[in-house]
């Protein structure tokens, strides 16, 4: 019953993933592409929360939080390089 | 290390002194200093012949490399007594000379004399060593040493090509002759000389036997200036006439005479000893004495006549060597030509060295050595003139000289041929005599040309250089005593006939002397009239003709074109030689690192592929594979799809996130198969990897940007799946074969009952394999510190410029 029900998720998770990635590949913006992968990190840190639980394991939770750090980095990185044009700016003593 | 030892390495330990003493005496030339220990060594050797006319040899060992049965034998025979004592005798003649012949202010003395001891004791050990390594050893001293004395002035080009095209030559041969002592060695398990020939019986029949004798051969051949080898030797010429009169007339190019007569006792008796030695000697005695007779230049004269005389003693050398297929000392008619060999290798190192030595005084005097500048000098040089009239007489075969005794048995020794009914020598046996007698005439030819042209006939001192006169008496003294020699060895041949020769004769043909008996050995200026008395007459006559209407015939040499002769299918070898390996070095060698991958691939295909096929390595079962799930399908589909993305992506920006793709999919593929530790590695790599393609995609320059499709190449597909093909078979069939159990289960169980902790990977990683993950460690230390280091010398530079 359970399995049914995870496997079900798993099925429409993969359809959010796909429009996801289509928004990535045609976003007419850099903004539209970030957010989509933003939201492609969010989409994967339930995939693997719903395999964790398919698989009865406790092991893959570092994974669901590393995603999460990941993807917050990697969108705060993009927003500032599509702000000011570098990602770490150099200190003006330099 | 016995005195026998010191006395050979005393030229080398000399050498060391000679630069000192140059430097320190500047006042005295240092040729006095150098000129005591060849004297020394001479009256030490002669010593020596009491005990080898007893036919007692003196043997004496010096461990060197005693585990691989090396070691520094000396071996006093006969053979190696004669050529010790050429060696020093002739050597103390040439470095009188030189002291008179080499200036003090102008040339560089010390470097002159360390060649020249260098080169005295090689040619001692090669003569007197019983180990044939040793031997090798000192005989690449003698070509070494060689060609440093042909290129000793050293800022002539000729001198270089000269000096070069020796070393290429003689090192060639020496090392084919290495090949042969090696095979020798294989067949009797000893590098001793005496212990070979013991062996000699049951190794004939041995597989290698003839190859071991074609390779020692090319050794001699070369080392001799035989037939076709003989183009080193006019070249080497270029060498102060001292080095010429020593080492290219009495000593070093006798050493492949001695190769020949020390290994006689080996492969004598056997048909390919005779007809090679044989046969190649007769027609390079008659080539070299042919084209003797078209130089211009004196010592080109004298090179080629070195050629023919040394084909001359290895043809009787050759011809001798019948003389054990007939295994009796009665009646034996052919070891006339043994003796013959031996007494014209003295002779000969006699009358050329004074010739030499007379060229070389003739060139100092005047300035050149072209016979078309040269005549008339006979009464400017009465002594000189002398001496080389006694030199060439000899070297013509005319009595009252040497030369003319050993030309009598050498026609002697080549008229028996025709008597010979072993090897099948009746077929074109009749060629040795003609070619011996054809040749002779030639010899008298250029022998008549080397006096007459130079000393006879009108003198042109508007041609030469410096006003001609005669040398200083210092200078005349070494030819003197060579001449005197050349005429004493007339008269009194038989005080070298049991002292000399016969201990020498008993060293090259051993199995036919019976416990102490002695070959007859008598040599006479007059024997009757026998065919060899008419043939020298008839070259005598021949010769006169010839030399009077030299220029009627002169065109004869130029039947063959210049581009035909040895020496320019040297050349053109050589160039051929550099050309095409520089052109295959540059067909392969493209510079295009896409190039070599392609080699790289091909071949690890190939090995590979081959190797698979021949060990019959495939094997492919599914026993043991757990069922596919949909999970892994799925994202074994997504990978597929982004491999093929980035393969056929337009932008390189696709390619990047395709890649990304196919790393987090990867890391998708470490959760589903339960490696959280490796998901986790995987994530943030792939993360920082992708980063860093985006930072260096940023980075391109402007003017390529221009974004292109991936080129299709044909062969980078085939080769590409090939890999693949490859890379999948050997992973299915190694799969499939697995031998033992894994270790895996030591891991299971002792994780936390031995290192206490419930990871298992993490604890593999650092207690029980903790070893790699230094190493790691240290990789990427040493990555981050070069990235640095990239960075920082970049920045340096730009801030200099």
């Amino acid at each position: 019953m359970i399995q049914g029900i995870l496997i079900c998720s798993l099925i429409f998770l993969s359809f959010a993933i796909f429009a996801t990635i289509y928004r990535l590949v045609k976003g007419p913006t850099a903004p539209d592409r970030v957010q989509a992968l933003d939201a492609l990190g969010i989409n994967l840190i339930s995939g693997v929360a719903i395999f964790s639980v398919l698989l009865r394991s406790t092991g893959f939770f570092e994974v669901i939080l590393l995603i999460g750090i990941l993807s917050f980095i990697g969108t705060i990185a993009f927003a500032r390089y599509i702000e000011r044009g570098v990602v770490i700016e150099r200190n003006h003593s330099d | 290390m016995t005195l026998l030892h010191l006395a050979i390495l005393s030229p080398f330990l000399a050498a060391i002194l000679v630069p000192f003493l140059y430097k320190l005496f500047r006042k005295v030339h240092t040729g006095w200093f150098v000129l005591v220990l060849p004297i020394l060594l001479f009256i030490y050797f002669s010593q020596f012949v009491n005990r080898t006319m007893e036919g007692q040899p003196v043997i004496s060992i010096a461990n060197w490399i005693p585990s691989l049965g090396i070691n520094f034998t000396v071996y006093i025979d006969g053979l190696g007594l004669l050529f010790a004592l050429l060696i020093t005798g002739i050597g103390a003649l040439v470095i009188l000379y030189s002291i008179y012949y080499l200036s003090k202010n102008k040339e560089q003395l010390h470097t002159f004399y360390v060649y020249l001891l260098l080169f005295m004791g090689a040619m001692l050990g090669v003569v007197l060593s019983d180990n044939i390594i040793v031997l090798y050893t000192f005989w690449e001293f003698t070509s070494l040493s060689s060609f440093l004395l042909i290129g000793y002035w050293y800022k002539r080009e000729k001198s270089r090509n000269g000096a070069q095209k020796s070393m290429l030559i003689t090192i060639f041969g020496g090392l084919l002759m290495l090949g042969g002592f090696i095979m020798l060695y294989i067949m009797t398990n000893s590098f001793s000389i005496r212990e070979i020939i013991g062996q000699v019986p049951e190794m004939s029949q041995h597989d290698l036997f003839i190859s071991a004798l074609v390779l020692i051969l090319f050794g001699a051949f070369t080392k001799s200036a035989q037939f076709p080898f003989y183009i080193w030797l006019p070249d080497a010429m270029e060498a102060p006439t001292p080095v010429s009169a020593y080492l290219h007339s009495a000593t070093m190019v006798k050493a492949g005479i001695y190769l020949v007569a020390r290994f006689s006792p080996v492969f004598s008796g056997t048909p390919e000893w005779f007809w090679i030695v044989s046969a190649f000697g007769i027609f390079t005695m008659f080539w070299g004495s042919f084209n003797a007779a078209k130089q211009t230049d004196l010592k080109g004269i004298l090179a080629f006549s070195t050629v023919s005389q040394l084909g001359m003693i290895m043809s009787m050398l050759g011809v001798g060597s019948a003389a054990i297929a007939l295994d009796s000392l009665d009646d034996n008619i052919f070891i006339v030509a043994t003796l013959a060999a031996i007494f014209h290798l003295i002779n000969h190192a006699t009358f050329k060295g004074s010739l030499f030595m007379v060229v070389g005084i003739i060139d100092h005097e005047t300035g050149t050595r072209d016979i078309r500048k040269l005549g008339g000098l006979m009464s400017l040089m009465p002594i000189t003139f002398t001496i080389s009239i006694i030199g060439a007489f000899s070297m013509a075969g005319l009595p009252p000289f040497n030369g003319f005794l050993s030309k009598e048995m050498f026609f002697t020794s080549m008229i028996r041929v025709l008597e010979m009914d072993v090897f099948n020598v009746e077929t074109i046996g009749l060629l040795f005599p003609i070619f011996a007698w054809v040749g002779s005439i030639f010899t008298f030819i250029y022998s008549m040309i080397l006096v007459f042209k130079t000393f006879t006939g009108k003198y042109q001192p508007e041609k030469l250089e410096k006003k001609p006169h005669e040398a200083p008496i210092g200078m005349l003294i070494s030819p003197m005593i060579l001449a005197s020699l050349v005429i004493i060895f007339f008269f009194f041949p038989n005080i070298l006939a049991y002292t000399i020769i016969e201990p020498a004769m008993a060293s090259i043909l051993p199995s036919l002397l019976a416990d102490g008996g002695h070959f007859h050995v008598h040599i006479s200026g007059w024997h009757g009239p026998t065919p060899e008395l008419y043939m020298t007459i008839g070259v005598v006559l021949l010769g006169v003709l010839g030399y009077l209407t030299l220029t009627k015939w002169r065109s004869v040499y130029r039947i063959v074109p210049k581009k035909l002769t040895l020496n320019k299918g040297y050349d053109r070898a050589l160039y051929c030689l550099d050309k095409s390996s520089l052109g295959i070095t540059k067909f392969y060698m493209t510079g295009f690192i896409r190039d070599y991958l392609v080699y790289i691939f091909t071949f690890f295909i190939v090995i590979l592929g081959t190797a698979l096929i021949i060990k019959q390595g495939f094997s492919f079962s599914l026993e043991g594979t757990a069922p596919v799930g949909i999970y892994e399908t799925v994202l074994a589909a997504v990978m597929i799809i982004g491999t093929i993305t980035v393969l056929f992506s337009k932008s390189r920006l696709t390619a990047i996130i395709a890649l990304g793709s196919v790393g987090y999919t990867l890391s998708l593929f470490f959760v589903l198969f339960r490696a959280p530790d490796l998901a986790l590695t995987q994530l943030c790599v792939e993360t920082v990897s992708v980063a860093l393609f985006l930072l260096c995609f940023y980075h391109l320059p402007e003017f390529k940007k221009k974004e292109k499709k991936l080129r299709f190449r044909m062969t980078n597909l085939i080769i590409s799946l090939g890999v693949g093909t490859i890379v999948t078979l050997i992973a299915l069939s190694a799969n499939s074969q697995r031998v033992t159990e894994t270790i895996a289960s030591y891991f299971i169980e002792n994780s936390y009952k031995l290192a206490g902790g419930k990871n298992m990977v993490n604890v593999i990683l650092v207690d029980f394999r903790g070893f790699d993950t230094l190493f790691e460690i240290t990789v990427l230390g040493i990555a981050s510190l070069g990235i640095y280091g990239m960075i920082r010398v970049n920045v340096k530079r730009e801030e200099e410029g």
